[in-house]
């Protein structure tokens, strides 16, 4: 067995942990990283980028049926999910490979292995239970990110209740689904099953959908995904999971009722827990709560040299948020001096259902809480002229200001394309530009863009195209 | 065609200046190399030519305004017969695009260096580096930005900045309450305006205290032989009038040939180790002081080194200095002897490594061979930068001195 030096060791090759080490690297540190499975983690192979994929096919499929609406005839539509599948995973593989060539351009040691710390900045590599490597560093950063949350009772099989993994490779196209959570995750399946034909119920716990959005748009996503045949219970929790030969039969209750309901699948997607075990957290000083680690604001955890990014640590639980924190972690260790800790609230989140959904900062309700006095413009697709010749009417754009100083507190996007053009808003965020800067920036004409000048506009009551 | 003419840089450090004086008038016709305002900088006030001709259309920078920012446009040349407009917008923000038109920055002494920091100098003005949100909150609450250290990527100043002063804001307000309390028990009092040399006198001086490490070490010179042979030289040619200051820059500069470690200056990198004495001879000013430089000192021989130096301390009090002129040397000397001063320890101008403070030649009793004697004695104090010079170096320097001014015909070879 040998044992090696570097400057810093990652654990971890996910979106957090790859840019930290390619970061690092940049820095002049010699760098290894340490993944158990893939380059890229579970955003790259089962998460984030698959799922696009998987989308990307069922938005394809949503405009094809909808070809006469656009003066084209299509006859005889179908497809194969099977073919559906190895699309995805053909995109996966090949950014997953895409991530061994830039940390081997950038000279970073990839060790193939479990990681479990030591203590006293040395850690050992175990390929299938056995020690290969032993590696030290003063540095050492956990980015070993989250899994799905399990509920005792409703433990996916593989077969009949999926999670996040069985449902992004299903082999046959179920009938009928339940997705049971609401979230990113829950509503990105529950919007791609039912664009490809399942019969879609989704089950959520709290009183709306997308609860983390503003209530507007947790309010308008749900009309609309009814309006699309699926069928949504809020307020509504699991009671019982029956099993038989190609179903599940699901006891639910709301309001002190019970109610059951059976399906050909049950997509768990309740949210994660961090990946805490087994990684020789016990051999350290770092706090664990709540299945994540405890960091401060510079992601140092109670251990001397020792750090954690991404899902291991709170939420939001994204692959950019992850990201940057690899890149706040690397910078401060060597010691650059503009290095600043990441503004929570600048953060975006961005679900892709169909219609998308887009945010960042405070919702109306929260902007409130925090006491501000507030002005909030709205602005609908039906009011944009690219929307309309795009056949995608239906949506809306959402800012909040705060009256007083004129700081754009939150913006919240429903509609086609609204993932792309969120950034706009977190650039303005992020410059602490005022409502004056963005009612001054100019928008180009014909995009969709410019609902987001026009509603800056309307929440100063200055709206022009509605 | 209107013509810009912006805020010259007369070094490659300036980047702000006052405009001290105008020479022509709005409506005057200008030719190249006229000159038509005066800048005053750090330590000098510097003329500025044109270098097109046209009519003085507009001047945009009253005379006496401080803090010009390098290369805003402080006045508008046109042509016959044109008018200058007021769409100066435009016309600013095309000086900020095209620093190369340029006309101001002309000054013969300032050419080599001009091009280059009129490229890289920031024309933003006056407006501190703050993000709009900051601003508005500043404005709203009567925050002054340019107080505000940002905390933003490259010094901007953020929202937080703001909000910290105006949660600590309460404090600063009440502080300058009380200062003016602590004002209303005094006499009248009349606030003086810092001129940019006393701005940079209190930096510069402030720097060096607190972090350069001084020691002082000091010498009794007699002065007789010196002032014997000065008396002698004086009187072979009535022109020549050799002052004793300029005998003791020649020690100093033949000193330090003979003992370079003293020739120094301290910096993190090492130590620079100079290959001649350059001699920075603290000359007083209306409004402060200046050192302008005797070059490669101890290569003039005495007449040369006098006409050099009274044709320096003249141009120095007309504050016609160029800027290579007090900038740089290696070793300063500080004589205030003719103001009676016994001794006194001079703070160092850094980055040099030694300062030597020269008070009065005056008789004093010495002790010769056991018995009493009168003797024209001076002081010398060096102040000396323990980093870079130590005792011992100090001590032999002085020696070297001294000896060379008590036995002065050294210093006529």
């Amino acid at each position: 067995m040998t044992s090696q030096a570097f400057d810093i060791i990652i654990i971890g090759g996910g979106p957090g942990g790859y840019v930290a080490a390619i970061r690092a690297a940049q820095l002049k540190m010699k760098v290894a990283l340490v993944e158990r499975e893939h380059l890229g983690g579970i955003c790259l192979n089962w998460g984030c980028i698959p799922t696009k994929a998987l989308l990307r096919s069922a938005e394809v499929m949503h405009l094809i049926k909808h070809a006469d609406s656009f003066g084209l005839s299509v006859k005889d539509v179908s497809f194969d999910i099977k073919k559906v599948v190895e699309r995805s995973r053909k995109v996966a593989k090949q950014l997953s490979g895409g991530i061994g060539h830039l940390l081997k351009k950038n000279k970073v040691t990839v060790f193939d292995g479990e990681a479990k710390l030591l203590g006293q900045g040395s850690l050992s590599v175990s390929k299938g239970g056995k020690v290969v490597e032993t590696l030290t560093a003063p540095h050492i950063v956990l980015a070993t990110g989250a899994r799905a949350r399990v509920l005792s009772g409703f433990e996916p099989d593989g077969k009949i209740v999926w999670s996040y993994k069985e449902a992004m490779v299903p082999e046959t196209m179920p009938k009928s689904l339940i997705v049971v959570g609401s979230g990113a995750i829950g509503m990105e399946f529950a919007s791609f099953y039912r664009t490809l034909g399942a019969d879609v119920t989704v089950v959520e716990a709290v009183d709306r959908i997308l609860s983390a959005e503003d209530e507007e748009i947790s309010a308008f996503a749900h009309k609309s995904f009814e309006k699309q045949g699926m069928k949504i219970f809020t307020k509504t929790t699991l009671k019982a999971l029956k099993k038989a030969a190609n179903s599940a039969t699901l006891t639910l209750e709301h309001n002190g009722k019970t109610q059951e309901l059976n399906a050909e699948r049950v997509i768990m997607a309740v949210g994660i827990v961090g990946n805490v075990e087994n990684i020789g957290l016990e051999n350290t000083k770092a706090k664990v709560e709540k299945s994540h680690i405890v960091v401060n604001q510079w992601l140092e955890t109670d251990e001397k040299g020792l750090y954690a990014i991404g899902d291991v640590v709170s939420a939001p639980w994204l692959a950019h948020k992850a990201s940057h924190e690899g890149i706040i972690c690397v910078e401060k260790i060597a010691g650059l001096k503009d290095v600043h800790p990441m503004k929570t609230k600048l953060i975006p989140g961005c679900t892709y259902c169909h219609p998308q959904v887009a945010s960042v900062g405070l919702s109306e309700a929260k902007a409130k809480a925090a006491g501000h006095e507030i002005k909030v413009g709205r602005f609908p697709f039906m009011g944009n002229g690219k929307a309309i010749a795009l056949g995608e009417p239906e949506g809306f754009v959402k800012t909040i200001f705060d009256a007083k100083t004129g700081e754009l507190l939150g913006a919240h996007m429903i509609g086609a394309e609204v993932t792309e053009m969120i950034q706009g808003y977190v650039v303005a965020m992020n410059l602490e530009t005022t409502e004056v800067d963005l009612m001054h920036t100019i928008f180009p004409h014909p995009t969709l863009s410019e609902m987001m000048h026009e509603s800056v506009l309307d929440a100063y009551g200055k709206v022009v195209h509605f | 065609m209107a013509i810009q003419v912006l805020m010259p840089a007369l070094s490659p450090t300036m980047t702000e200046g006052n405009l001290a004086k105008w020479h022509k008038k709005e409506g005057d016709t200008v030719s190249a190399g006229d000159v038509i305002a005066e800048i005053e900088t750090d330590k000098a006030t510097m003329e500025v030519e044109a270098v097109d001709e046209g009519i003085l259309g507009k001047i945009l920078v009253a005379e006496g305004s401080q803090g010009v920012k390098v290369n805003e446009v402080i006045a508008v040349l046109v042509g016959e017969g044109e008018k200058y407009e007021a769409g100066s917008a435009s016309q600013k923000a095309q000086a900020a695009e095209q620093p190369k038109t340029v006309t101001a920055a002309n000054v013969p002494d300032a050419k080599a260096s001009a091009p280059k920091s009129l490229t890289l100098t920031p024309v933003a003005g006056n407006r501190p580096f703050a993000s709009p949100l900051a601003r508005r909150i500043a404005e709203q609450n009567n925050v002054d930005l340019s107080a505000i250290k940002g905390s933003g990527p490259n010094g901007r100043i953020v929202k937080a900045d703001v909000e910290n002063v105006k949660a600590t804001g309460g404090k600063s307000s009440s502080a300058a309450k009380k200062s003016a309390d602590t004002f209303s028990l005094l006499p009248d009092v009349e606030l003086i305006p810092h001129t940019t040399m006393r701005k940079v006198i209190a930096k510069r001086l402030t720097e060096a205290k607190q972090q350069v490490p001084h020691f002082y070490l000091n010498m009794d010179i007699e002065l007789d032989a010196l002032l014997a042979l000065r008396k002698q030289l004086n009187a072979r040619d009535e022109k020549l009038k050799l002052s004793v200051n300029d005998f003791i820059i020649r020690a100093c500069a033949l000193a330090l040939v003979e003992v370079p470690a003293a020739n120094a200056s301290w910096s993190d990198e090492g130590v620079h180790q100079y290959a001649w004495p350059d001699i920075s001879v603290a000359v007083a000013i209306e409004g402060g002081l200046i050192t302008p430089i005797i070059r490669a000192a101890h290569d003039k021989r005495l007449p040369t080194l006098s006409s050099e130096m009274k044709d320096l301390a003249s141009r120095a009090r007309a504050g016609k200095l160029k800027p290579e002129e007090f900038q740089g040397g290696t070793f300063s000397l500080s004589n205030l002897g003719m103001f009676g001063v016994k001794n006194f320890n001079a703070i160092i101008n850094p980055p040099q490594g030694c300062i030597l403070a020269v008070g009065a030649g005056e008789e004093r009793p010495v002790v010769k061979n056991g018995s009493l004697a009168v003797a024209t004695v001076m002081t010398a104090t060096l102040s000396v930068d323990h980093r870079v010079v130590d005792g011992a170096v100090g001590a032999q320097f002085l020696g070297a001195f001294k000896k060379l001014l008590e036995d002065p015909l050294a210093l006529v070879l």
